[in-house]
């Protein structure tokens, strides 16, 4: 079974999108769109950085997405920018770095665009093992720091006072969060996995009654679209990462069409 | 002197919850607060007043643990357990929380006992309620039931009647009241009012950079003139505080004699702190 390509590329986005949805609650809860994007566009940096030492390009973009999330924590600190203009200068610096360094390696013959909007359907068996493997203990750092992690998000204060270290769950946070795009971008590639982690949080806020409950539904809401992406993307000959994201937008706008009475009702039982 | 004053005051019989001593906080090159002494006893009231961006909740996040003290030093019982409510919660739409997840938001606490704490404050009825859909009152009342689980020893309220129209104040007070009386702890309550406090207060300490006096309020409740003012019921629960400055502080936030308070340059001879650089945003000359 695991021998035919759409299977392993269908488990595969499934993996990705059980993780990529709680953690993307929080990116929803906590305004860090942007700052999701930026360690995405890191990315490419960290692959171009991959190549030039000769590891593996997964490893290479966890890192240099953690680094990058690192400097702007300390950025943020001491600067006197505001964040959203130093997640500006990072994401698109280091876009343009990773661009410019694989220029330079004149020997790389890499496909850019397979970096840029994922090749799920070149995922390997060892991919699927680094996904689900990898997911898991996400997964199981997201229930570690889960109390804090919220509790900042309502207020850093209130956690702070009760003795918890908001700070951080953030920072562990944001090491999560790398680990779930470096596997993703594989999907749905650098430009598009920010949608990926938003768009079924967002979907999943019209239905959730409380924070649990939301990140499951995103959970969800992720499979579905992956599921329907690449049956459409099989049916139709498009390429599969954006065919996911337009499935996740798909049902994003069907839930927002579903009438608040419905929606009053389903939250009460 | 106000600081010699509410140092000799007769400390009273129940243990010392908490203490803070020569307390500064300086942020930024300058002084949010300096040489602020408060302490707390089970079952007393303290009342922290002051002009806003005096550092009242300098002070508390001090006392908190949130802010690190510049100088001096915060001295907590061993094991004080502390219930907060914070000054500002705005909570996003994007985030679902019902009001009980937002008790249980740093501990665990079955749904019983949340049932029980929020009944005692009056809103019971609210646990399944998104706290987005809560009136100011029933937002505030939700926030004292969650510092309540877990029974704390110390209460520490930042401005907990904001948002509340004047009923709904007096009624909080006296919950506040019923509250320290049911758990005999103590409680530091920071309020913006620099006039009326809460009438159980035992001590008001007013605050603007530095403890400008500090006392026990005026009872009014058989004051005619204050009871038609506002009602037989506020009269028991709210008090009149009757300031007893020494100085004045310029518009700088420099402290001035009260003489020398519309005196011109910085080196007036009434001037205490000429290093002072703290500006004030407006000239808090509230001799008493």
């Amino acid at each position: 079974m695991l021998d035919d390509f759409f299977v392993r590329a269908m488990i595969a986005g499934i993996g990705v999108a059980l993780v990529a949805g709680p953690l993307g609650c929080f990116i929803v809860w906590r305004r860090m769109a942007y700052f999701g994007d930026t360690m995405a566009h890191s990315a490419l940096l960290g692959v171009a950085v991959a190549f030039l030492i000769e590891v593996d390009p997964t490893i290479g973009v966890f890192t240099i997405a953690t680094l990058i999330a690192l400097s702007l924590f300390l950025l943020e600190r001491s600067g006197t920018l505001s964040s959203d203009a130093l997640l500006g200068i990072l994401a698109h610096s280091s876009l343009a770095i990773g661009l410019v360094l694989i220029a330079f390696m004149t020997w790389l013959r890499i496909d850019l665009l397979s970096y840029l909007f994922g090749d799920i359907l070149a995922v390997s068996r060892f991919d699927l093992l680094l996904i689900y493997g990898g997911g898991v203990a996400v997964l199981l750092g997201l229930a570690v720091i889960w109390r804090p992690l919220l509790a900042g998000t309502v207020s850093t204060e209130l956690a702070q006072a009760e003795a918890m270290r908001p700070d951080r769950a953030r920072l562990a946070f944001v090491v999560l969060l790398a680990a779930v795009i470096a596997v993703a971008i594989k999907i749905v590639g650098i430009l598009l996995v920010t949608a990926l982690l938003i768009v079924p949080a967002a979907t999943a806020r019209r239905f959730a009654a409380g924070p649990v409950q939301m990140a499951l539904l995103a959970a969800v809401g992720g499979v579905l679209a992956v599921i329907g992406g690449l049956y459409g993307s099989l049916a139709f000959d498009t390429p599969s990462g954006p065919s996911i994201v337009v499935a996740a937008l798909a049902l994003f706008l069907i839930s927002q069409a579903v009438p608040a009475i419905v929606l009053r009702g389903m939250r009460r039982t | 002197m106000a600081l010699a004053n509410f140092l000799s005051s007769d400390p009273p019989n129940e243990p010392l919850l908490i203490e803070a001593r020569g307390l500064g906080v300086r942020r930024a090159d300058r002084w949010l607060i300096r040489d602020v002494d408060v302490a707390i006893h089970r079952g007393q009231i303290v009342s922290l007043i002051g002009p806003n961006g005096g550092g009242k909740t300098t002070t508390a996040r001090t006392l908190l643990g949130i802010e690190p003290p510049t100088r001096g030093h915060v001295a907590r019982r061993p094991g004080l357990r502390i219930g907060y409510v914070p000054q500002k919660l705005t909570i996003d739409w994007t985030l679902p929380l019902a009001v009980r997840h937002l008790m249980t938001l740093t501990q665990r606490c079955p749904r019983a006992e949340t049932e029980r704490q929020l009944a005692a404050v009056g809103v019971g009825h609210l646990i399944d309620a998104p706290v987005q859909t809560l009136s100011g009152g029933e937002f505030q009342r939700v926030l004292l039931a969650r510092a309540l689980i877990g029974n704390p020893d110390l209460l520490i309220l930042d401005e907990p009647v904001q948002g509340v129209d004047f009923n709904g104040e007096v009624a909080l007070y006296r919950l506040i009241s019923d509250i320290r009386d049911r758990l005999n702890c103590g409680v530091l309550l920071v309020s913006h009012d620099l006039h009326i406090v809460m009438a159980q207060t035992d001590t008001v300490i007013c605050i603007n950079q530095h403890i400008c006096c500090s006392g026990p309020p005026t009872a009014v409740a058989g004051s005619d003139a204050f009871r038609e003012l506002f009602g037989t019921r506020a009269g028991q629960v709210l008090a009149v505080y009757e300031h007893h400055h020494d100085h004045a502080h310029r518009l700088d936030g420099a402290v001035v004699s009260l003489n020398d308070r519309n005196a011109g340059d910085r080196g007036s001879p009434g001037d205490r702190s000429p290093d002072d650089k703290s500006p004030g945003d407006e000239e808090q000359a509230h001799a008493g």
